[in-house]
């Protein structure tokens, strides 16, 4: 018996995000083949995968870097509708500056190393169409304070800054305008244990706070457990498995679930 | 009486396809539990009892049958419910009680035990006060309430668990050796709130290794041995 995506439904709400049938190609490769997933709101929903497994181009798709052969996207949200795949670039750039945040893996890709941290967040509300300077560091200061990074630094460039205060300055960034969904690739990957605890435990928080919509890719099973309520598996491209995030770890069904949930020390 | 769960045929076992192996934990097991009823699950070690409280809780899949949950949005099968459902009822309306703390590295005690009121909507200093209470209850030295658990003993773990586990009244609790190394004060604190809940209605489905610690409560019993299922009345049933 089998737990389909389509079980008869007790509670009514809708998924914020929804994306079906999701392939993507390059050349030979196949990055993704046909992918579909949700999430519902507030959800954590984790990815894992070992490298190549397609889960990093899944998240740049979420965050409309990338545009798949085929398939369809849509969040729940008033001001979009249809398949978010179709926007322009102008409209891909506004919808993820106002409603979607993410932080990378690497804080090269999300900041400006060598602007102040601050500004960094700024820039981000400048796009949503925000002018005002007193409100601008209004607005910067609470989202780095939420993020728990010491605002006596807010003014220093990440260049100057620790990975796990760099990572702070993304997450500022990407909660800056309180957006429906919250995309985070491999945000503790690289950082010492005691920093990465401290990055989970903010992101926790928010997500109990405000009840942001987060998906996480990781390939650590100890990041994924902490935070996900629902897990789903991918290996070369495809979705191997998805479930509860202590099913998942528990009682996996797959194989490929079986010897990585064994494998884990 | 009104029924909180109705169980039929439910099979479970694991395929470990590492040993090319089916393993069964049970199969065709039917029972039903009833509002403010206590049900003692027994039977020799690997008769699959937290197999069974786990299979209820979905943390394990069924393979076959029925497990019906009369919630308060109306009877749902938890056996093919959607995964956001199951988040949702273990949230509002069923919990699982260990004697194991999921602790989180930098959250205090008394958030820890607060949680499930927040997810209730319960006022955060609301809440607060109503977790210290339930530590007070189960015997955690006010000092520790505002610590972090990662660092405490065992046994203070376990109470710090019990407290959140049980702070909030539901519909079912499945228990899994609950009094399993606790101190004799704890564990009548945990009986006394057992009690409370189960005059409030909730229904409990338990394991325990030393099952005189609830004999009071204990109003059924189910018997998993292999070859011996069997639902047995409270009355006529020696433990």
């Amino acid at each position: 018996m089998s737990i389909v995506l389509d079980a008869p439904r007790l509670v009514m709400s809708r998924p914020v995000l929804e994306i079906n049938n999701v392939s993507k190609s390059y050349g030979d490769v196949h990055a993704l083949h046909d992918v579909s997933a949700r999430a519902y709101p507030g959800e954590v929903l984790g990815i894992v995968g070992e490298s190549g497994s397609g889960k990093s181009t899944l998240l740049r798709m979420l965050n409309l870097e990338e545009t798949p052969d085929q398939g369809s996207y849509s969040l729940d949200l008033p001001e979009v509708e249809g398949n978010l795949f179709d926007l322009d670039r102008f409209a891909r750039r506004m919808l993820c500056a106002k409603r979607i945040g993410i932080v990378y893996q690497n804080p090269h890709l999300g900041l400006l190393m060598r602007h102040s941290s601050s500004g960094n967040v700024a820039e981000r509300l400048l796009v949503a169409g925000e002018r005002s300077f007193a409100v601008l560091r209004k607005k910067a200061q609470t989202a780095l304070d939420a993020s728990e990074f010491p605002l006596g630094r807010m003014d220093a460039p990440p260049i100057e800054l620790s990975g796990g205060m760099q990572q702070r300055v993304q997450l500022a960034k990407a909660i800056a305008l309180e957006p429906a969904l919250l995309l985070l690739d491999e945000p503790t990957t690289g950082l010492d244990v005691s920093v990465q605890a401290l990055v989970l435990d903010t992101l926790k928080r928010l997500q109990q706070e405000r009840k942001i919509t987060m998906v996480i890719v990781s390939h650590d099973l100890g990041v994924i457990r902490t935070l996900a309520d629902r897990v789903m598996v991918m290996r070369h491209g495809e979705v191997v498995e998805t479930g509860l995030a202590d099913q998942i770890f528990q009682d996996p069904q797959h194989s490929y679930t079986q010897q990585m949930v064994h494998a884990k020390l | 009486m009104k029924q909180v769960l109705e169980i039929e045929r439910l099979k479970k076992g694991f395929t470990l396809h590492h040993l090319k192996k089916d393993i069964a934990a049970f199969d065709e097991i039917s029972f039903n539990v009833n509002a403010g009823e206590f049900v003692l699950i027994k039977g020799a070690n690997g008769s699959g009892k937290s197999t069974l409280l786990r299979t209820l809780y979905r943390s394990y899949l069924p393979q076959d049958g029925i497990i019906r949950f009369h919630s308060s949005h109306g009877p749902i099968d938890l056996a093919r419910a959607a995964d956001v459902d199951i988040s949702y009822l273990r949230k509002t309306e069923f919990g699982f009680v260990t004697q194991f703390l999921v602790a989180r590295p930098r959250v205090s005690a008394e958030a820890i035990v607060a949680e499930p009121l927040l997810f209730a909507g319960v006022a955060a200093d609301q809440a607060i006060l109503r977790a210290r209470k339930a530590l007070d209850t189960f015997g955690v030295k006010r000092d520790l309430w505002p610590a972090y658990p990662t660092t405490f003993s065992g046994g203070e773990q376990q109470k710090v668990n019990l407290a959140r586990a049980l702070i909030l009244p539901q519909k079912l609790l499945l228990l899994d050796e609950p009094t399993a190394s606790l101190d004799a004060p704890a564990r009548a604190a945990l009986v006394a709130r057992l009690s409370d809940l189960k005059n409030q209605g909730t229904a409990m489905l338990g394991v325990f290794h030393h099952p005189g610690d609830v004999e009071q409560l204990i109003d059924r019993v189910i018997n998993l041995s292999p070859g011996h299922y069997e639902d047995e009345n409270r009355k006529d049933a020696p433990i």
